[in-house]
């Protein structure tokens, strides 16, 4: 034997669906991964990038079937060995790093417990071997205080230290092959750096191959040696990480290329902009959760003491990561979650804090866009009733005129006009935002909250999300508050850039002004931004005093 | 791959997949409901008319059932009997499904002190056991169908409720209830709208057991000689004129146990065995 550590050769994995129907979910697909090598399978979702990783360990998801080719590891076909043999294989062979770690683990047990099943279970060394050998993987994964990290519960670590300890699980019985399965992509990115590091670290120092399985380019361009992009269950592309980041040959390749490199918001400043009433103004604005103390307080605050201000015609970015309260921001303005204190202007006229105190046309202007479409369209109703309701409410129209003004909104929005009938779980993602961002048109709005809208779309479907929302403002003269935790997309769209850490606004910058940020957050949030530049981790320097002030504890 | 027998084809063509058990289970249901329906066309003998000499006799070619305790005809009492079992307990549970599922989507959305005050109500109401309930309101106002009626429906309506509320619940926080809410829109629309096409399917289900436990509780009632009085008789009533009957092994009693049975029976698989919705519809 004298082949690839890994070969898979002509890989075909069937699915039967509900009705009894056989869909080819991999369609054919050979890659090799040498010793010590990491690879990165990308491409959108449903490209099939976790499927052919997980058939390494000779598993398929419930309902599927390898039907064809070989899944050698270090010469010996998974295909061909039973069930036992496989178990036997993995953990020791090959092991697997879960997308959320914080749902692998049992929050039942200790971590130390955990990380050492691998070994108990395979009979590989002693307890106390196994928990010295836990230990250094901690210290060589850059965990803070890695003696006694083991002692606690999944639940007392932070996300980004909780992913790196699913890693140390899997590094345990010293597999020769690691699946990494989006191990930072529900990380924030001031903790996927750190992670990503250590994850370079220790794959390089035991030389370890693995998997990278991932949407981002720009993370993988940190740690794959090699690149394959997927599409449909089909190679599309091949080649070195400075191959396909510089030299793309495949359309698609490009696309996904292309969509990385969103062009930023230009736009002169217009002289009478200064004396012109704002159209959003919130002053001091405090928002919190829970059951009111005595002095009227509530139990927690989410966002602390904000004030913003956006003009006719202009879009206000909000950045910040998980928990920094922009998204209750949000609600706040909208009139979802009543604010405890301080005012929202809009339009020169104070509004109601709930959104029962406002007037019909005060709710009709402001409309908010949520994350994800799925749960925000009603799964019961068709396309054309969600987009009628609106209209119905806000402009009383009815019949013929409802119905043409639904088919505008949908050439709006660029769908076909014979998604009307359809339901919304029979449209994609991209699909299902666009009407749930239809619907927020349909009330004529000046201002759009738009709250996470392309987190939870591919990058090239996002980047077409991006696209209508500017030609959209161009046609309609809309205002939108854009809330991510993505700086490229905020940066795509928005003229000015709030910056929020822990309910509080930390800085507002100018888009254009973004390569100069005053506060020490805000210049770490946006160095933390990966780059597709294959150097960009290593030559990345942080000053570590102000990672450890804003790092989550 | 099999290939489809001509019903799994139907069924495909419309989108559903429906079991065997399913459909048989919808067969009987239909049967009985044709016979409640059309009863007094085809039973062969008048409910009333004594036309065996014998009494608790056995199955003949005249009598198909056999005799009851005065040497009437069964199968005719059985077919009549229909009639009132399921006619009442249709009553009842739509009465206590439509009641309890209007007021728990009302107190899931609308939440704070009206949601206390119906939930801490309904929670007492269930608190009486059912059978003592029927019993006591049977003894104080007599035994009647509208009596009947409302009894059962009262007995079923708090469960309804919790139901439809715990669904209710959660429906009511996706983001599709929150969006049409900021839009301003007011309550009735909510549930009716919003809330109600998302939780039918279940509810659904919930009515057809509940219509199980009303025909359980009305037989019951029946049989203690509460319930139906004569000289009409439902399947429970029927139960007990003819208990003499049982150390003779007589098909009196015998057929309208059966027929409950049937009828429980059949609801509970039918609820079992709806049809699914098939998602991929590609194949066509």
């Amino acid at each position: 034997m004298t082949g690839n550590l890994v070969e898979i050769r002509n890989l075909r994995v069937e699915a039967t669906t509900d009705a009894g129907r056989r869909v080819e979910i991999i369609k054919g697909v050979s890659l090799d991964i040498a010793e010590g090598e990491i690879l990165a399978l990308i491409g959108e979702s449903g490209s099939g990038k976790t499927t052919i990783a997980m058939t390494l360990m000779g598993y398929t998801r419930p309902g599927c079937a390898i039907t064809g080719g070989e899944v050698r590891l270090a010469g010996v076909d998974m295909m061909k060995l039973s069930e036992a043999e496989r178990a036997g294989i993995r953990g020791t062979s090959v092991a697997y790093v879960p997308q959320s770690a914080a749902a692998a683990f049992n929050p039942a047990l200790t971590i130390m417990d955990q990380v050492v099943e691998v070994a108990r279970i395979h009979r590989l060394m002693s307890p106390a071997e196994a928990q010295a050998k836990a230990l250094s993987l901690f210290k060589a994964l850059s965990l803070p205080d890695p003696d006694t990290i083991g002692n606690r519960y999944p639940h007392q670590v932070s996300g980004g230290q909780l992913q790196r300890l699913a890693a140390a699980m899997a590094l345990i019985g010293q597999p020769k092959v690691v699946i990494f399965d989006e191990p930072t992509t529900a990380l924030d990115v001031t903790t996927q750096v750190e992670v990503l590091r250590a994850f370079k670290a220790v794959t390089a120092q035991h030389n370890i191959a693995g998997i990278y399985v991932s949407h981002d380019l720009a993370v993988v361009a940190q740690i794959a040696d090699r690149i394959v992009v997927l599409k449909d269950g089909t190679v599309q592309e091949m080649g070195t990480t400075n191959d396909i980041l510089e030299e793309a040959q495949h359309p698609y390749t490009r696309q996904l290329l292309a969509a990385f490199r969103p062009k930023t918001q230009q736009r002169e400043p217009e002289d009478e902009g200064t004396t012109k009433r704002p159209l959003l103004q919130v002053d001091n604005l405090t928002v919190g959760y829970g059951p009111r103390s005595r002095d009227g307080q509530p139990l927690i605050n989410a966002v602390q003491a904000v004030s913003l201000r956006l003009d006719r015609g202009r879009n206000l970015g909000i950045i910040g990561e998980s928990g920094c309260g922009k998204s209750t921001l949000a609600r706040a303005i909208a009139g979802i979650l009543p604010a405890h204190a301080g005012d929202i202007i809009f339009n020169g006229r104070e509004l109601g804090k709930a959104g029962r105190n406002r007037t019909r046309n005060e709710l009709r202007q402001i409309q908010i866009v949520f994350q994800h479409a799925d749960t925000a369209l009603n799964p019961a109703k068709s396309v054309e009733d969600i987009l009628r309701r609106p209209l119905t409410f806000y402009h009383s129209m009815r019949g013929k005129a409802r119905d043409a003004r639904v088919s505008e909104l949908l050439d709006l929005v660029r769908l076909p006009k014979s998604v009307r009938h359809r339901l919304p779980g029979e449209l994609s993602g991209g699909q299902k935002q666009r009407v749930n961002f239809a619907r927020a048109l349909a009330a004529e709005p000046t201002l759009i909250l738009c709250d996470e809208i392309t987190s939870a779309l591919d990058t090239v479907v996002a980047a077409a999300v991006v696209e209508l929302l500017k030609e959209l403002q161009r046609e309609l003269g809309i205002s939108y508050v854009f809330i991510s935790h993505d700086l490229s997309v905020v940066e795509a769209i928005c003229d000015e850039i709030v910056v929020m850490y822990r309910g509080q606004k930390v800085e507002q910058i100018a888009s254009t002004g973004l390569a100069t940020p005053q506060h020490p957050y805000t210049r770490l949030l946006f160095s933390s931004v990966p780059k597709l530049d294959p150097g960009w981790l290593d030559n990345l320097e942080q000053n570590p005093e102000e990672v450890r002030a804003y790092s989550h504890q | 791959m099999k290939q489809p027998s001509l019903f799994g084809r139907l069924g495909m063509r419309l989108g559903y997949r429906f079991n065997l058990i399913g459909l048989s289970a919808l067969g009987i249901l239909l049967l009985w409901a044709g016979i409640a329906l059309f009863a007094p066309r085809i039973i062969p003998h008048s409910v009333g008319e004594i036309v065996d000499t014998d009494y608790f006799g056995p199955v003949s070619r005249d009598l198909w059932f056999g005799s009851d305790y005065l040497g009437r005809d069964i199968f005719s009492r059985v077919l009549m009997g229909a009639r009132y079992t399921l006619g009442i307990s249709l009553a009842a549970v739509s009465i206590a499904c439509f009641s309890g599922v209007a007021l728990g989507m009302t107190a899931a959305v609308a939440g704070g002190w009206l949601d206390t005050v119906l939930s801490r109500f309904l929670d007492a109401l269930n608190s009486i056991p059912s059978k003592l309930f029927g019993l006591v309101v049977v003894a104080a106002v007599g035994s009647s169908i509208p009596a009947l009626i409302a009894t059962l429906s009262v007995i079923y309506t708090p469960g309804a409720y919790r139901f439809a509320r715990a669904l209710a619940v959660n429906v009511n926080t996706m983001d599709f209830v929150v969006v049409a809410r900021i839009r301003g829109e007011g309550l009735p629309y909510l549930i009716a709208s919003e809330i109600l096409p998302n939780i039918l399917g279940p509810v659904l289900a919930d009515l057809g057991l509940r219509f199980v436990f009303i025909v359980l509780l009305l037989s019951g009632l029946s049989f203690l000689g509460l319930g139906v009085q004569p000289p009409y008789a439902d399947w429970g009533a029927l139960v007990r004129e003819n208990i003499g009957g049982l150390p003779f092994g007589a098909p009196a009693v015998i057929f309208p146990s059966l027929a409950i049975a049937s009828l429980t029976i059949s609801v509970n698989l039918l609820i079992d065995n709806l049809p699914s919705r098939i998602r991929d519809r590609s194949a066509e």
